[in-house]
């Protein structure tokens, strides 16, 4: 390859981590630092927006020059600096957005915005290169969604979910079943410790539709918690965890291989946070004998959840697409991809 | 030295760049506009006026807060990454002092202040003498009538300088009757010139920990710690 090699920060700070990557050629991890704020939002029970933004301020510089330090290169060096410019919380976005420009404008480099999604998409690219046409599950805190990739830079949502995210939903059960935040984790724990034996629905929507909803599904876990109770009767926890996280999974997985075969893919990503879930990795694995010419792809836990270097991978082909943006930019809590 | 100058704590957008004892160019905008779309661009086609390349920047000189948390932090942001980034000085100085500083040839107490919502303001005391200004009473978060009441304590002319002064005049003037002033309406935004001014011999903070001073805590972490507090007391 006579090419020269393509260096490229990149900077998330749309939620409740502080992070900057440096990413070779969209591929490989230079350095990859990432600063949670995890611990300070646990008394609050939830991410609050303001602390979140104060923190971002206090951590912003601190992670960038960890990164740079542990790239053992200066910023003169980078082709571009790529950043989350939405969706998430704005006033978080707007401390990467911001310090991103200023980056950008001192040492005069291309500066790209980049969609969350489409970062966590690309966080697979670090792991194995894509091939296209491909099909993305996005599973979040926020987001639940198909996307479907003819080529690099292009995405199609093809199902979404009409009200609350797979994430959500966890959290919202979570809470019903009084485990700590934040409760995806300690779900897919206690899933494995019981039986999916409890009967709750499964949304399929209509015929033919990647659309998902889950908050029937959680509604249903509250009445069924709430009418045992009212009855003296106990539940395991470990029953109805399992049981939850059953209906959901099911639902994405079917899904899932649903549209794999509808549209052809050669690949299907796992992608988001969610995506580090144990019973949705092992489900989507088995699930996959089904398709035995489509590839999947799950990125290790680390790059599932929010990180820059995945903000770096996308960055670096959108760059190489020709997208730039101005000393304009500005964060977007409500971007669509 | 040259200074780069940004204060984004209101709705008042200021950039100056200041070489030595010469303001070379300054921006001020008085608008309800985004900050984070204009500032910016605003740095950039100031510096190119003044051709000027930011590596040629040896200090920046950033309005701190009080003011809105969002502003506050988008000027912070830019200037700690800047400062950062290039390698030179960053002097945080207060939103309210650079406020008074436009009324620093008064002869008497000047009182910066902005709007806090629900009766309140952020403001301070500060005594202007022969062309500077001294912080008397630290920048607070206070209602302004008792604000009005604790400086009937002063018996100085005093001086209103801000854009909210027209929201909360009343209140000094009822208070305070003659010994309260307020400022001409072209002194009221802050002239980011008067903050290089004012961070132009201090010492420079560390760029890592350097962050807004809010003077409120988010309301979230306010109520946590009053329910920390009520379980103490039980
Ligand atoms: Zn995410």
């Amino acid at each position: 390859m006579s090419e020269k090699d393509i260096f490229v920060l990149g900077i998330e700070t749309s939620c409740d981590e502080t992070a900057a990557a440096i990413v070779k050629n969209g591929r490989e991890i230079i350095a990859n630092v990432v600063a949670s704020q995890m611990e300070s939002h646990q008394r609050f029970g939830g991410v609050v927006p303001e602390i979140a933004s104060r923190h971002h301020v206090e951590q912003i510089t601190l992670v960038l020059e960890e990164t740079m330090r542990r790239a053992n290169m200066d910023v003169n060096e980078l082709d571009a600096i790529a950043v989350t410019e939405g969706p998430g919380l704005v006033g978080a976005l707007l401390i990467g957005v911001n310090a991103a420009k200023a980056l950008a404008f001192a040492h005069r480099i291309p500066l790209v915005g980049v969609h969350h999604i489409a970062g966590h998409i690309y966080a697979n690219r670090l792991v194995q290169e894509m091939k296209f046409p491909l099909l993305a599950l996005v599973v979040s805190g926020g987001h639940t969604e198909l996307v479907y990739m003819k080529e690099h830079g292009m995405f199609e949502v093809i199902g979404e979910t009409r009200d609350d995210a797979a994430g959500e939903a966890y959290d919202k059960v979570a809470r019903a079943l009084q485990l700590p935040y934040p409760g995806g984790p300690h779900i897919d724990r206690l899933a494995k410790e019981g039986k999916p034996i409890i009967d709750l629905p499964r949304a399929w929507l209509e015929e033919g539709s990647y659309d998902f909803s889950f908050s029937g599904l959680k509604s249903a876990v509250i009445n069924t918690l709430h009418n045992a109770k009212q009855r003296g009767e106990t539940l395991r926890p470990e029953d109805m965890a399992a049981s939850f996280q059953a209906s959901v999974v099911e639902v994405l997985v079917e899904k899932t291989m649903q549209a794999a075969a509808h549209y052809g893919v050669k690949q299907i990503l796992l992608a988001g946070g969610v995506a580090a879930n144990e019973g949705l990795r092992t489900q989507l694995r088995e699930q996959m004998k089904r398709l035995p010419e489509v590839e999947l792809v799950i990125p290790p836990l680390s790059l599932c959840t929010d990180n820059a270097a995945m903000i770096a991978a996308a960055g670096t082909v959108l760059l190489q697409q020709g997208k730039r943006a101005s000393m304009a930019l500005n964060a977007n809590p409500s971007l669509l991809l | 030295m040259k200074v780069l100058a940004i204060d984004t704590s209101t709705f008042v957008m200021g950039i100056a760049v200041v070489d030595g004892q010469v303001v070379k160019g300054e921006i001020i905008t008085n608008l309800k506009k985004n900050h984070s779309i204009r500032v910016m661009p605003a740095i950039e086609s100031l510096l190119q006026e003044c051709d000027m390349s930011p590596k040629e920047i040896e200090r920046i000189v950033v309005a701190k807060g009080p003011g809105s948390y969002t502003g506050v932090r988008i000027g912070v942001t830019i200037a700690k990454t800047l400062a950062w980034t290039l390698g030179i000085s960053l002097i945080g100085v207060s939103s309210l002092e650079a406020m008074a500083a436009s009324a620093k040839y008064f002869q008497g107490l000047v009182v910066p202040l902005m709007d806090a919502r629900r009766g309140q303001i952020y403001t301070g005391l500060y005594k202007a003498e022969g062309g500077n200004i001294q912080s008397i009473v630290a920048d607070q978060v206070i209602l302004a009538t008792d604000w009005a009441n604790e400086l009937k304590a002063y018996d100085e002319p005093i001086l209103l300088v801000g854009n909210d002064s027209s929201l909360h005049e009343a209140s000094f003037i009822q208070t305070l009757n003659r010994a309260v002033q307020v400022a001409s309406f072209t002194l009221h935004n802050p002239r980011p010139s008067e903050l290089a001014w004012l961070g132009m011999h201090r010492e420079p903070e560390d760029i890592h920990t350097f962050v807004p001073n809010y003077i409120r805590l988010a309301e979230a972490e306010a109520n946590w710690l009053a329910r920390q507090q009520e379980g103490t007391e039980c």
